[in-house]
């Protein structure tokens, strides 16, 4: 049975508690006390408290805070008949004037603040990640220059993880999206009886632009934030302390491995991509009636080596870029476990961005060449 | 059931292991109201695999864990839930939610199980941490504070939510020899003036005699208890030699 009950007398208020004083009592009174005590601001506050039979923190909080409102403003606050296990209790749990945490400035001030915050933060992890490109760089150069200071088990092992193993979904990407595309144009070229055409469209586009794109999204999901998360974690549990303190560079020991098999893997994984894309587009094209060797003659005429070799260069970059943006993100992790969550996402986004960007480079660079 | 009315925690032929490997076998034992009780032993002779069992976290491979009267080795949803309420546990490394200020981490549980306004609940997060001596310390991350001041902060959110148990894996463990007092007196305190029973596993020797009010010492070659009592009392008086070493810290 649980029962408060309020009497004022002149300026004195007289709260008068019973029962059990639990979590779900105090949930209940809190509001409406607390109201009634600054809506009536009296002289003194006496609670009896001859009628609790039980307190815990939950009770022990609300008769503290009713103390505390009362002495903050100079009033005056008894207990009566409280118990002497539960006094005890709320002896030991007074947590004394709670000091408020500093006022919030002037509105203005604060914006320009924080926008002046968000300005020094952007430009200096613009340093860091353009140091961090470079150290990179330099340490995968030195790395082609003297390739025994390698670990080349590690650097074969992240190949296969990221590379084979990706072959599956790499394939099957390639493919539907060879049908989808082949099918989608030829009902638009129908209309103009060009339906062999498309044969045409889906090699340039696969070759120039969506095999390499996909398979660099496909990277960037899979692997990139992979090498974020696990570098990350590393980094959480002061494994790359451990490297730094073991005169092991983890640049050197962790990201170029990483680095290498992107630049290995991309390329294999796009070619993977670019066949299955093929290979789909010609069974469209076949149940539109075209003869595979009318197919086959189509595409080699279609397309050049150029473009081929153009669509692959791209991936070499690409590879480069999103192992080098996974591990950069890894390395930069922060602690805790959601800090590792936090990597691997904004590796995956920086990845994307930087893919498209740079095939919007290439994009222009080709056409200035004229490849 | 326990005759004994005075008994929280009851293991009754608790065998544990993981896969075929047991770690503790036929192991029986009680836990008084109100007292302290430490489960010591060598390295790896199973202290936490035992504490993780009568928490209820890892299930026995044959026996059974009574807390307060109700086994929590069956005890399955909302029953279990209620078991789980009576009892807080500290973990070795505090276990803190990172993403959290240590205020978040003590009202994660009152949101989850009150319904009591957010300035009460933060009002109780306050007091608990009043108690380990981290006021002031509110708003600072995990990452922000020392290990000693996790196992502290850890402490008060196990007893958010007033539990009667309270669980602690090695509250001293590399704590300097001051802050580790101090936790000890807190231990103390917390027993003597609120009536929690605590179950502690440590082995750091100065903190066993000073808080332990009765011990049992775990054998990882026979795979049961070797000993139960008093500390002091085992040290001078047990008939097994290793147990008068490991209290003697002779090798």
């Amino acid at each position: 049975m649980i029962y408060i009950d309020y009497k004022t007398n002149n300026d004195e208020l007289k709260i008068t508690l019973r029962g059990h004083l639990d979590a779900a009592f105090v949930s209940k009174v809190w509001r409406e006390s607390i109201n009634k005590l600054e809506s009536t601001k009296p002289s003194l506050l006496e609670i009896d408290a001859s009628g609790v039979e039980y307190c815990n923190g939950a009770g022990a909080a609300l008769i503290l805070q009713l103390k505390q409102k009362q002495e903050t403003q100079n009033r005056r606050f008894s207990i009566v008949g409280l118990r002497k296990d539960f006094e005890q209790l709320i002896n030991i749990f007074d947590p004394g004037i709670i000091r408020e945490t500093a006022k919030k400035g002037n509105f203005f001030l604060e914006f320009v603040k924080n926008a002046g915050r968000m300005c020094c933060r952007v430009l200096n992890d613009t340093k860091a990640e353009i140091s961090f490109l470079g150290e990179l760089l330099s340490k995968l150069l030195a790395a082609f220059i003297r390739p025994s200071s390698l670990k080349w088990s590690d650097t074969f092992l992240i190949a296969e993880k990221s590379g084979a193993n990706a072959v599956g979904i790499t394939c099957l990407l390639g493919f539907l999206i060879g049908v989808i595309l082949s099918f989608q144009s030829a009902i638009a070229m129908q209309q103009f009886g060009a339906q062999i055409y498309v044969a045409d469209l889906i090699v340039i586009s696969l070759f120039r632009e969506l095999g390499p794109l996909i398979t660099a999204i496909i990277f960037a999901a899979r692997s990139g934030s992979a090498y974020a998360a696990e570098i990350g974690t590393m980094k959480v549990n002061e494994e790359i302390d451990a490297l730094v303190t073991m005169g092991i560079d983890p640049i050197k020991y962790l990201a170029v491995p990483r680095m290498l098999s992107g630049i290995f893997m991309m390329p294999l994984l796009t070619m993977f991509n670019l066949l299955l894309g093929l290979i789909g587009c010609g069974l469209v094209m076949l149940s539109l009636g075209f003869s595979p060797i009318v197919y086959l003659n189509r595409i080699q005429e279609a397309a050049t080596l150029g473009d081929l070799a153009g669509g692959l260069a791209k991936t070499l970059v690409f590879g480069l870029v999103i192992a080098g943006i996974g591990c950069f993100r890894g390395l930069q992790t922060a602690t805790g476990a959601s800090a590792v969550g936090d990597s691997a996402t904004k590796s995956v986004v920086s990845s994307i961005i930087a893919i498209i960007f740079l095939d919007g480079v290439f994009a222009v660079v080709y056409y200035y060449v004229g490849i | 059931m326990s005759e004994n009315s005075n008994t929280i925690i009851k293991v009754e032929n608790l065998t544990a292991g993981y896969g075929d490997v047991a770690i503790i076998k036929d192991v029986n034992f009680e836990v008084k109201k109100g007292e302290i009780f430490v489960i010591l032993g060598g390295s790896g002779c199973g202290k936490s695999t035992l504490m993780k069992h009568m928490m209820g976290l890892l299930p026995p491979v044959s026996g059974r864990v009574f807390i307060d009267g109700k086994d929590i080795v069956t005890a399955k949803g909302q029953d279990r839930i209620e078991i789980l309420k009576g009892i807080g546990v500290m973990y070795q490394n505090g276990a803190l939610f990172g993403s959290m200020n240590l205020l978040e981490n003590i009202c994660l549980v009152l949101e989850e199980y009150t319904d009591l306004p957010k300035d009460a609940m933060e009002f109780i997060a306050r007091m608990r941490l009043k108690v380990v001596s981290l006021d002031g310390s509110e708003h600072k991350m995990p990452s922000e504070i020392s290990g000693g001041m996790k196992k502290r902060a850890a402490i008060a959110r196990a007893m958010a939510l007033d539990p009667k148990i309270l669980f602690l894996d090695e509250p001293s463990a590399g704590l300097d020899p001051i802050t580790s007092s101090q936790l000890d007196d807190l231990i103390i305190e917390l027993s003597r003036n609120l009536g929690i029973t605590f179950v502690i596993v440590t082995h750091e020797l100065p903190s066993i005699y000073k808080v332990a009010d009765r011990v049992v010492m775990l054998d990882k070659n026979t795979k049961s208890i070797i000993a139960t009592g008093k500390p002091d009392y085992l040290r001078d008086n047990s008939d097994n030699p290793w147990v008068r070493q490991f209290f003697n810290r002779e090798s």
